[in-house]
């Protein structure tokens, strides 16, 4: 299980889990649900179209992915608390990079195994050559949102003090979509676009309900990630099931335990009380 | 040489079928999407549309038609959503988008598994982006009688829909059971999701559900008229696309035709960006012409 391609699978496979993670995080603190789920998704027709042009798929996969972070933030509206209306742009842009992929995929004479592992990943087979620009990538991203990380921070949890220090929101609304979008582009290969998304909440979401300390919540969603990864794989490896399959279902699991948790939690302080 | 209309068009059984369930579809979606963009719910509705795929591809597997697995567990995906019902929207994001990656893995497991029985891997293609052409004929009463029961209910439920989609608070004061509401129109979503999912796949439904609606939303603040202007342009952009798609066999690369579901989506698309031209029209004194704007387009 340790040995050759295998140990390819285990490297990459733990830069995506923390690279989501960390993401996630920001992604659930900021009620960014929807684009979290909208952009890898999106990215997936960039990789149709890459494949489809018989150019690297990673190139396909940014293009899309920070095209579609753009679009979104150009498109959404500028107040705060105008969810509805960013949530109709973000499906639109989502429906119009996926209608791009289904045409893509129907007009190229690949064959639909290549369109389920886009979907729903490959992680077994990555070859050494893979794994340095997925880390480069990674790196980057870890970079961007380290650089970034107090007015990331101070946007997200206390938005009107942000705007008060000069902090504009929406600013880095757009700038956390774009790292999003690098930090997808490089995961939607491995873990295939539909769970890319599974990786960033479902860890992330664990985290949040059972600390309120950021910091904490952080390590916490960036281990759990990890662990979901990692069982993932064992998993998948001794049962010749999709990958896919078990990150989803470990995702939902750490959350279910995570709201066990604060509801025991919540009940004990009020019988102190 | 083609044309707009090729002559074998409407003397093509798969076409008319095409047609027919297109219509249904893109009226349930719009009158439906109008209620799903006023309450805030494209991300719900689009979720349902995705947990609708593991039906699609768990009935696939057993060998049902695609059509009965997206509608029971779209329906049940509903009810579960409901239920977890965090109050808070943001919240209620993070369930939703927690039940929507378990649906997914699921379905990835469903349809690998269909891969090995089978031996044949256009499933995942068919389940996700769908294939209007290759909707058989005995399935079209079926999914024309789940349009008629969704829009039935929407009917019924309208006026107290409107009340809780728009102040929550005020309906509750009035003796509305908010709850109860909110799980019919779920409901009634999943099943015009299921059908958008049948026509043009589970992934793109949402083009039909949020697109014209809120293209009408942005024309007309009636929500009566914004559900009519929105049925109009989803019929449109259905019908439009069912026929680009056909004329579409005689392009590059030939004889293969492109997917009905990519013209759907941009037909959509440019009818939301072409509202952007006009802003939404605030209260004015009313002139003359007035009558004239006010017709959906």
């Amino acid at each position: 299980m340790f040995t050759g391609l295998m140990l390819n699978t285990w490297i990459t496979a733990s830069i995506v889990a923390v690279i989501a993670g960390l993401t996630g995080f920001f992604a659930v603190l900021r009620g960014q649900t929807f684009a979290a789920h909208a952009i890898p998704n999106g990215a997936f027709a960039g990789a149709a179209g890459a494949s489809l042009l018989g150019i690297n798929v990673i190139w396909g996969l940014a293009v899309f992915a920070v095209g579609g972070a753009l679009g979104i933030g150009a498109l959404g509206s500028e107040q705060r608390g105008r969810k509805a209306r960013n949530d109709v742009v973000t499906a639109l842009a989502l429906v119009l990079m996926l209608g791009l992929g289904a045409l893509f995929v129907s007009v190229s004479s690949q064959y639909a195994e290549e369109t389920y592992a886009l979907l729903f990943g490959e992680v077994f087979g990555i070859s050494r050559g893979e794994v340095a620009p997925i880390a480069g990538l990674g790196l980057a991203a870890v970079v961007a949102i380290g650089v970034a990380f107090r007015p990331l921070m101070l946007t997200s949890a206390l938005p009107e003090v942000a705007e008060a220090r000069g902090v504009s929101t929406r600013r880095a609304d757009l700038y956390f979509l774009i790292v999003m979008a690098l930090a997808t582009s490089m995961t939607v290969p491995v873990v295939g676009a539909l769970l890319m998304f599974s990786l960033m909440i479902g860890p992330a979401a664990a985290a949040r309900s059972v600390t309120a300390r950021p910091g904490v919540a952080l390590a916490l969603s960036v281990a759990i990630a990890l662990a979901t990864v990692w069982l993932s794989i064992a998993l998948s490896y001794r049962t010749n099931w999709p990958l896919g399959f078990f990150v989803g279902v470990a995702g939902a699991a750490f959350y279910l335990l995570g709201q066990a948790a604060r509801g025991m939690g919540a009940s004990r302080t009020r019988l102190t009380r | 040489m083609h044309y707009l209309f090729e002559p074998g068009l409407l003397g093509s059984g798969p076409v008319r079928t095409a047609l027919l369930v297109g219509a249904v579809v893109a009226i349930t979606s719009g009158i439906i999407g109008v209620f799903t963009v006023l309450r805030g719910q494209s991300f719900a509705g689009h979720s349902l549309a995705d947990v609708a795929t593991t039906g699609g591809s768990g009935a696939f597997l057993v060998g049902l038609n695609q059509f009965w697995g997206f509608l029971v567990v779209g329906v049940a995906a509903a009810a579960l959503m409901e239920a977890i019902g965090v109050q808070r929207r943001r919240g209620r994001d993070v369930a939703t988008g927690v039940v929507l990656g378990a649906a997914l893995g699921a379905a990835a497991l469903f349809l690998y598994l269909g891969t090995l029985k089978t031996a044949t891997t256009g499933a995942s293609f068919t389940v996700l982006f769908g294939s209007i052409f290759v909707i058989s004929p005995d399935t079209v009463p079926a999914l024309v009688a789940s349009g008629a029961v969704a829009l039935l209910t929407i009917a019924v439920l309208t006026r107290m829909l409107l009340l809780t989609s728009i102040s929550p608070d005020l309906a509750r004061a009035r003796g509305v059971n908010v709850r109860l509401v909110g799980i019919a129109y779920l409901a009634a979503l999943a099943v015009s999701v299921s059908l958008a999912a049948v026509a043009i796949g589970a992934v793109l439904s949402t083009a039909l559900l949020i697109g014209p609606s809120a293209t009408a939303l942005r024309i007309t603040k009636s929500p009566a008229r914004a559900m009519a202007a929105a049925a109009l342009t989803g019929l449109a952009a259905t019908w439009l696309g069912i026929v680009l798609a056909y004329d579409s066999y005689y392009w590059p690369p030939y004889g293969h035709g492109w997917p009905v579901s990519f013209f759907v989506v941009v037909l959509v698309l440019l009818g939301y960006l072409l509202s952007y031209a006009r802003r939404p029209r605030r209260e004015r004194p009313r002139s003359p012409h007035e009558g004239a704007e006010c017709s959906p387009a």
